[in-house]
């Protein structure tokens, strides 16, 4: 069913496109050698040729290139093994050269597609219509200073993807599974962190409105929106606005604007006439770019496991497809469900990860990064549970003492005596006692009162503390019992 | 003979055999530019005290058993180098007082095998001019007079007209230079002296104050074609900071001035004949071949049908770089910074450039926004690039039938100060044979061949295959010799 909002001359359509920058994740700039940590002091990762002087010339990082073709790749795009790079000329404080080089007519990376699926479970495919490298300014500070503005130029020169997406977005829930989905992928690939609020990850993103049955109307630009959430707020923000501008028989300029985060509105930034003519032209400073079909398919062919398809082996493995989704969701989640998983019950692992793991997470307010218990000692704890040493209830109460001591699982149950008794004598002998303390019980019991079956065992079980193996006692109070 | 007098070739040979020292050369010179500079005004910037010094070093060197391949000379260097702790201007006052931290890598080359750096050589601003009026630093003189006007000041050509000046005056072996329409070739004819434009890609880049980057291209100036290809050995060469250079070795260009022209193929372009030239030049052409048949080569009479676009294209092209390479004199990092009270982001813009900027370069930043605007892109600078194709293909065609291409280096002897002063595009023609080169990346070099009814110094130009500056000096140096240059101008005598 098509997401419609409703206006005073009935529903209306969204269209919705998105165009991501992304800053690639290397150790030097696009085109020299200086390096692009964050939040380094202002200024101290700068080359001559980030800051513009005369006579320094870019040179194309090889890994930075890599990277553009390795989520080309991921995002099951054309890679054009010819592109060209070239000049978007405008005067700004904070862009060094007065201009950017960025691809404009030949990108890397040409037409692509991923699927997003949303809350319902339907699945959508969203077109890729490019992604293309380009450098990133520096950064104006206007806040430092009463008369001045500063400049930080650290970014100057880093290495951006910009990746077009086609304007098949529906809705605020598919532009924000789209922008989910497409850092995700790059998470995985290893190409871009997605931290958004460190500004690794911003979002421009494109919406008009239309009548249903009708071609596209004039649509805005909404800048640099930084969050997943934001840009589903932009969307329908910047939706209802140019509803109300149709429906007041104005006509929506073509323009771009800003998301005021703090009024959820959207904000005139500058009109197409204020519009910057780049003057575009190819960089005469490098040559095109051409890659060999060899390097592409030796990037290819050494490309990590990607969520859709990591996803679709979990539930081979017998997990849910809501536990291969979650667990799929984060690539370091992934990895450390891999690592508790390897060698063991996929199923049982699943359950342990989801559910106790993510419990402690959650209450501890910690991170998959920051575990407060490794994968391997909860593998261990799984090796616990699998060979009987001791039983699923006791390996909980184990898992809050790994987490207290950080001990591993095995150290407690010896220290604490918590192995599981499996031999049958002691559990008769409990099992006896238990009888003989409830001798009306027995006799309810033996006249068909069938239910306190559950009664004796449980009985038994807290005599022993808890470490009777649950089938053996089971079995000896119905032997005892008859 | 004055120590000035040699050679770069003499002297290496003297500085060799023991027969005077680096130092003395070098004291040699500075006395030189001391006496004549203020009336030629061909260097910026003099680095006395630096070139002692180095050429202290040089002869311990050398005396050390170290020298290397220039080891001792004394060179000027054009002002859109950049060298490491000294002014460097770009013949704008745009840039004056701005010292680089870093050294660009041809000057790095020559410092590597053993050149001394007499100071910083004059040019148009930006290297955009062809008669060094253009620079903030005021004009250079040519050293060469009319005979029968002999207080008429002539211009010395440009953009390198402080190299080519200061050569020519014996105040350096040899000098840097930069083309990009014919600035090394049209001044180097002007001032009777040899200079070569590589192959594009053949010098890095890296360092060089950009004007025009597909265009722009280093080379050397000198008083041989042997000093030539000595300096451009040492000048040439992959640098792995300017992705347009060429990872090709570089061959022994010295050893190509002695290879003889016999069986080689000479291509004239019918199109070079142009309306009106001045018959002395059409006269001096057809001696330079005759030169070269007597020689044993063979003339092939070539069509290079779409140079009559080139300048046109040229003065596209070229603009359209600049005003793109020129955005980053700003006033914000370096260089010239004009404010006011109350003054923005715009108006410190506004108030550096065109105060930092003179009204040649100001044009030309005009001209090339203009060609890459919305709208004017397509009938401008997109047609222009596709006319760059076509004399590309011209040539690549000619190649097919002939080994080099000469004609003449400039359609006219160097003019008068207040000559050509009225209309740009007239100043602009001096490049007419120079730019098809620039256009085609093809290397050029341009031999003084003889001297017009003036007295004035005429060049002959050798254009040679993409890569082949070997041909170049050969058929270079075969004119050298038929022509027997030994006029100097009159200042020398």
């Amino acid at each position: 069913m098509t997401y419609t909002i409703d206006g005073s001359t009935g529903p209306w359509e969204l269209v919705i496109g998105l165009e991501v920058h992304a800053q690639v994740i290397s150790q030097s700039k696009l085109f020299s050698g200086a390096a692009t940590e964050f939040g380094a002091e202002p200024n101290s990762q700068v080359s001559f040729i980030d800051a513009g002087f005369p006579g320094m010339l870019p040179v194309i990082n090889r890994e930075c290139v890599a990277q553009a073709v390795r989520t080309g790749l991921g995002l099951n795009a054309q890679i054009n093994l010819w592109s060209r790079f070239d000049r978007k000329n405008y005067f700004y404080a904070d862009l060094p050269q007065g201009y950017q080089i960025s691809q404009f007519a030949d990108p890397i990376v040409g037409k692509g597609e991923i699927e997003i699926e949303l809350a319902d479970g339907t699945k959508k495919t969203i077109g890729i219509t490019r992604l293309h490298l380009e450098q990133d300014a520096g950064k104006s500070l206007h806040d430092q200073h009463a008369t001045k503005s500063f400049i930080d130029l650290n970014r100057s020169g880093v290495a951006l993807m910009e990746i077009v997406s086609e304007p098949d977005m529906r809705s605020p829930e598919e532009a924000g599974a789209y922008l989910t989905k497409l850092r995700q992928i790059l998470r995985y690939l290893g190409t871009c962190d997605g931290n958004m609020d460190e500004g690794s990850m911003r979002a421009d993103v494109n919406v008009s409105v239309r009548k249903a049955g009708e071609g596209y109307r004039t649509r805005c630009e909404v800048k640099n929106v930084n969050s997943v959430k934001f840009v589903m707020q932009a969307v329908e923000a910047e939706a209802r606005r140019q509803i109300e501008v149709w429906e007041s028989g104005g006509t929506v300029e073509q323009e771009t604007r800003l998301f005021d985060t703090q009024r959820g509105v959207t904000r005139s930034m500058r009109s197409k006439e204020d519009a910057h003519d780049y003057r575009y032209f190819p960089e005469p400073d490098l040559p095109p770019l051409v890659l060999a079909q060899d390097w592409v398919e030796s990037l290819k062919a050494s490309l990590p496991e990607l969520p859709d398809v990591r996803r679709a082996r979990y539930v081979a493995m017998g997990l849910t497809p809501y536990d291969a989704h979650v667990l799929t969701l984060e690539k370091e989640t992934a990895a450390f469900y891999e690592t508790v998983a390897k060698g063991r019950d996929a199923k049982l692992a699943a359950n342990w990860v989801t559910g106790d793991f993510f419990a402690a997470l959650n209450r501890l307010k910690r991170d998959i990064a920051d575990p407060p218990v490794t994968a391997e000692n909860l593998g261990a704890l799984l090796d616990l549970i699998a060979d009987n040493t001791i039983s699923g209830k006791i390996a909980k109460d184990v898992f809050e003492i790994m987490i207290e001591t950080g001990k591993a699982p095995g150290a407690i149950v010896e220290e604490r005596g918590l192995k599981q008794v499996t031999d049958t004598g002691a559990i008769e002998a409990a099992v006896a006692e238990v009888l003989a303390k409830n001798a009306d019980k027995v006799a309810e019991y033996r006249s068909g009162k069938d239910k306190l079956f559950g009664f004796f065992v449980g009985q038994t079980m807290k005599a022993m503390q808890g470490k009777g193996n649950p089938a053996l006692v089971n079995e000896v109070v119905k032997k005892l019992l008859a | 003979m004055r120590l000035t007098d040699h050679t770069l070739r003499s002297a290496l040979d003297a500085l060799e055999a023991g027969e005077t020292t680096s130092v003395a050369l070098t004291e040699a010179f500075l006395e030189g530019i001391a006496a004549l500079n203020a009336r030629l005004n061909a260097f910026i910037t003099v680095t006395a005290d630096q070139a002692l010094e180095a050429a202290k070093a040089s002869d311990a060197r050398r005396a050390a058993g170290k020298a290397g391949p220039l080891e001792g000379a004394p060179l000027a260097i054009k002002d859109l180098f950049c060298t490491a702790g000294t002014q460097t201007t770009a013949g704008s006052a745009i840039l004056r007082g701005f010292a680089p931290p870093y050294e660009s890598t041809v000057t790095k080359n020559l410092l590597r095998d053993g050149a001394v750096f007499l100071g910083k050589v004059n040019l148009d601003e930006f290297a955009m001019g062809s008669s060094n009026k253009t620079s903030a630093y005021g004009p250079v003189e040519n050293p060469w007079s009319r005979a029968n006007d002999p207080d008429t000041r002539l211009v010395p050509g440009g953009s390198s007209g402080g190299s080519a000046a200061a050569v020519a005056a014996h105040l350096a072996l040899g000098a840097t230079a930069t083309d990009t329409g014919g600035s090394i070739r049209q001044p180097a004819a002007f001032c009777g002296i040899t200079g070569i434009k590589p192959t594009y890609g053949r010098c890095s880049r890296f360092g060089i104050v950009a004007f025009a980057s597909s265009l722009d291209q280093a080379g050397p100036v000198a008083r041989t074609v042997e000093d030539c290809a000595i300096l451009l050995t040492s000048m040439a060469g992959f640098d792995p900071r300017d992705a347009t250079s060429a990872d090709l070795p570089v061959p022994d260009f010295a050893a190509a001035c002695a290879r003889p022209v016999k069986g080689l193929r000479i291509g004239v372009p019918k199109e070079y004949r142009l309306d009106g030239m001045a018959p002395e030049i059409e006269a001096l052409w057809r001696q330079g071949l005759d030169w070269l048949v007597q020689q044993g080569a063979t003339l092939v009479d070539i069509s290079l049908p779409h140079t009559k676009y080139a300048l046109p294209t040229y003065y596209v092209v070229a603009p359209a770089e600049a005003s793109s390479n020129l955005a980053r004199y700003d006033g914000v990092r370096f260089g010239l910074r004009e404010t006011a009270p109350g003054s923005d982001l715009r108006d410190l813009y506004e108030r550096t450039r065109a105060k930092g900027f003179g009204a040649e370069v100001r044009r030309r930043i005009m001209i090339g926004t203009y060609v890459l605007s919305a709208g004017y892109y397509d009938a401008y600078y997109l047609k222009a690039q596709k006319v760059r194709a076509l004399i590309r293909r011209d040539f690549e065609q000619a190649w097919g039938k002939v080994d080099a291409i000469v004609t003449p280096a400039t359609p006219s002897a160097a003019f008068g100060m207040d000559e050509k002063q009225d209309d740009p595009v007239t100043m602009y023609l001096n490049d007419v044979f120079t730019v098809t080169a620039n256009l085609a990346g093809l290397p050029g070099i341009a031999v003084p061949a003889g001297l017009d009814v003036q007295g004035l110094p005429l060049g002959l130009q050798v254009i040679g295959k993409p890569w082949d500056e070997e041909t170049c000096f050969s058929v270079g140096a075969a004119i050298e010799r038929a022509a027997g240059f030994a006029a100097q101008p009159r200042m020398l005598a």
